[in-house]
């Protein structure tokens, strides 16, 4: 098989950019928007939200995330480095146990992982935590 | 639909009322992005799982709305309050219209 | 960054590999891996007798990896490799070929297959030649079965059945036999082994054997043991095969590969589930 310079920086190298094509990134203001929207550009307190995810992923495809707020009515993660910076909302229903959910999400290259939390009386809480991407050394 | 949608969650099997019991789920699903390129160069189109609900006896414990950045075969982990013995009915909505459930029993003592 | 210097940095990690030597320190050793709670994992032990000298422990590819990795294995839920485990395990039970059979009518249940991911691949008297499982499976498929259309050795159908093979044999130590019959595949595999392939010249002893325990642009470098296969890679969101890995090992040195499934491939396997002798099954392992 001949092997073009072309195919192995493809196959070998493209990690941040499996998922997402091109790593284009999201704007600040796309960010900002997916932020107001949620929000409606309320002020954010910093405290009763815990974001844990890992400080080096291994691979931006499955990154375990958890988050919580207790008495929160809503949790958004965003991801302010992919081209488009959602990643899910949790909406609590009268039944859940905990203000606290785990997912695993993709990450193109090393960002920051926002949490913002609206609690039932209107007012919101953030957290943010930056994660580092491995780039993997051997492709296949 | 997707091929080999499979739908997978654990809860326990028993528990005191009032309990919160941790309640775990994972589906075999691609995420397909709409933001990755084929061999050919073309835009794979977009399908992915965009929500997931859980129920118990009919009322809500989670509602989830989801993007493309949640991972291939989208897994979430998150807690139940459980005051009588029942069923969970798990709820995932893919893009192309079709709707995978699951259920899971259990019994509250 | 641009391509150039993409591919040169790709050197000057190597080099700044080959000068650091085995950085043991980096090794998180002690920790031990048990699977639901049940099946317990060797993950670090004694060398196979021909590596002595070599090595003093060997590791499973676990050992390199991050909590947050080696955490998705040790629980079924938790790793997305069982996902094709399942998908597996309703092929087996699924009728295929003329005959009407499916593997279950002859082997009941994926269980009495429980020793076969240990100890392949394995000498075939029948055919005469070394055959690793994913052979086995063609063989009962394509002699036994009827079926006209086997699946391709690197199919996702058939690394859903290797991985459901795996699975039942997880916990068993490997042990697969160097001498006898197979000692010639052996030997041819750990000529490929220790050549060096690609414009980088890199034999897979120059990673894996002299340099495991380092990093590699950010990547830590296990001892490439195939214990963990079929492994779900995270890369992929997929599970992978030991060929496929293969493949792209030597892609990475900008050297030509074996093809998927060939004579070359089959002894290098063999050669390196050698090397993992005392370590156990851990397929469908999690690895970056
Ligand atoms: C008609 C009966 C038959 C069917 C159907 C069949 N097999 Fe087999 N299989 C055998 C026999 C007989 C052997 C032993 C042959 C040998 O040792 O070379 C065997 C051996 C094996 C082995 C190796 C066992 C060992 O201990 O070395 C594996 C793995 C295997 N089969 C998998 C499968 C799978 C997977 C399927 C379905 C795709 C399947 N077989 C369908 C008859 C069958
Ligand atoms: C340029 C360095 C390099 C060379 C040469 C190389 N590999 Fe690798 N290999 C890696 C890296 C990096 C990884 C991913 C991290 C790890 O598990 O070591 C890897 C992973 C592996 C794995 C997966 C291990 C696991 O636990 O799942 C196997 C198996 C493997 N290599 C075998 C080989 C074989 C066989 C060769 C020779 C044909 C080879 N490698 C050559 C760098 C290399």
């Amino acid at each position: 098989m001949t092997q073009t310079r072309r195919q192995f920086v493809g196959t070998g190298l493209a990690v941040a950019a499996a998922f997402f094509g091109l790593p284009h990134i999201a704007s600040a203001a796309q960010l900002e928007e997916a932020i107001a929207a949620f929000t409606g550009g309320a002020d954010m307190g910093g405290e009763g939200i815990t974001l844990i995810a890992p400080e080096i992923a291994e691979n931006g495809n499955t990154v375990p995330i958890e988050v919580s707020a207790p008495g929160a009515a809503a949790i958004m993660l965003l991801a302010a480095g992919n081209p488009q910076a959602d990643v899910c909302t949790f909406n609590f229903g009268p039944l859940a146990g905990s203000q606290m959910a785990s997912t695993r999400i993709r990450l193109a290259g090393e960002q920051e992982v926002v949490a913002i939390a609206r609690m039932p009386d209107g007012t919101f809480k953030q957290a943010r935590q930056n994660v580092r991407v491995t780039i993997g050394g051997c492709g296949g | 639909m997707a091929e080999n949608v499979t739908p997978r969650v654990r809860v326990p099997r028993d528990a005191t009322a009032g309990e919160a019991v941790s309640v775990r789920t994972l589906i075999s699903h691609p995420m397909e992005s709409g933001q990755r390129r084929g061999s050919d160069g073309n835009l794979i189109p977009r399908q992915i799982i965009n929500r997931f609900t859980c129920e118990f006896n009919g009322e809500m414990v989670i509602d989830i709305t989801i993007d493309p950045a949640v991972s291939t075969n989208p897994y979430f982990q998150f807690d139940a309050t459980v005051n009588e013995s029942g069923t969970f009915q798990f709820t995932w909505y893919d893009d192309d219209g079709s709707v995978y459930t699951d259920t899971a029993d259990i019994a509250v003592a | 960054m641009t391509r150039k210097t993409l591919l040169g940095g790709v050197s000057a990690a190597v080099v700044a590999v080959a000068a650091a030597g085995v950085g043991l320190a980096d090794i998180r050793t002690g920790d031990s891996l048990v699977i639901n709670g049940e099946i317990e994992i060797v993950t670090e032990t004694a060398p196979p007798p021909f590596l002595e000298g070599v090595f003093s422990t060997i590791y499973s590819g676990w050992v390199f990896r991050t909590d947050e990795t080696r955490a998705m294995e040790a629980d079924d839920f938790d790793n997305p490799g069982m996902l094709y485990v399942e998908q597996g395990l309703e092929a087996f039970n699924t009728a295929m070929g003329t005959e009407g059979n499916s593997c279950a009518t002859c082997h009941e249940t994926p269980e009495t297959l429980s020793t076969v991911r240990a100890t392949y691949p394995q000498w075939d008297e029948e055919h005469g030649t070394v055959q690793t499982v994913e052979m086995q499976i063609l063989e009962c498929q394509t002699e036994r079965m009827g079926v006209a259309e086997p699946y391709g050795y690197d199919s996702q159908e058939m690394r859903n059945m290797a991985a459901l093979i795996a699975s039942v044999g997880r916990g068993q130590t490997i042990n697969v036999a160097i001498d006898g019959p197979a000692a010639e595949t052996w030997a041819l595999g750990e000529e490929i082994y220790y050549t060096a392939y690609g414009q980088m010249e890199l034999s897979c002893a120059h990673c894996h054997e002299r340099n495991y325990g380092n990093l590699i642009r950010a990547d830590h470098l296990s001892q490439g043991q195939v214990n963990g296969f079929p492994t779900y890679r995270l890369k992929n969101a997929n599970i992978v095969s030991v060929h496929n890995r293969f493949r792209g090992c030597i892609r990475d040195t900008r050297g030509e590969p074996y093809a998927i499934g060939s004579p070359e491939f089959v002894a290098l396997e063999l050669y390196v589930a050698s090397r993992g002798n005392g370590l156990s099954v851990e397929g469908p392992a999690v690895r970056n």
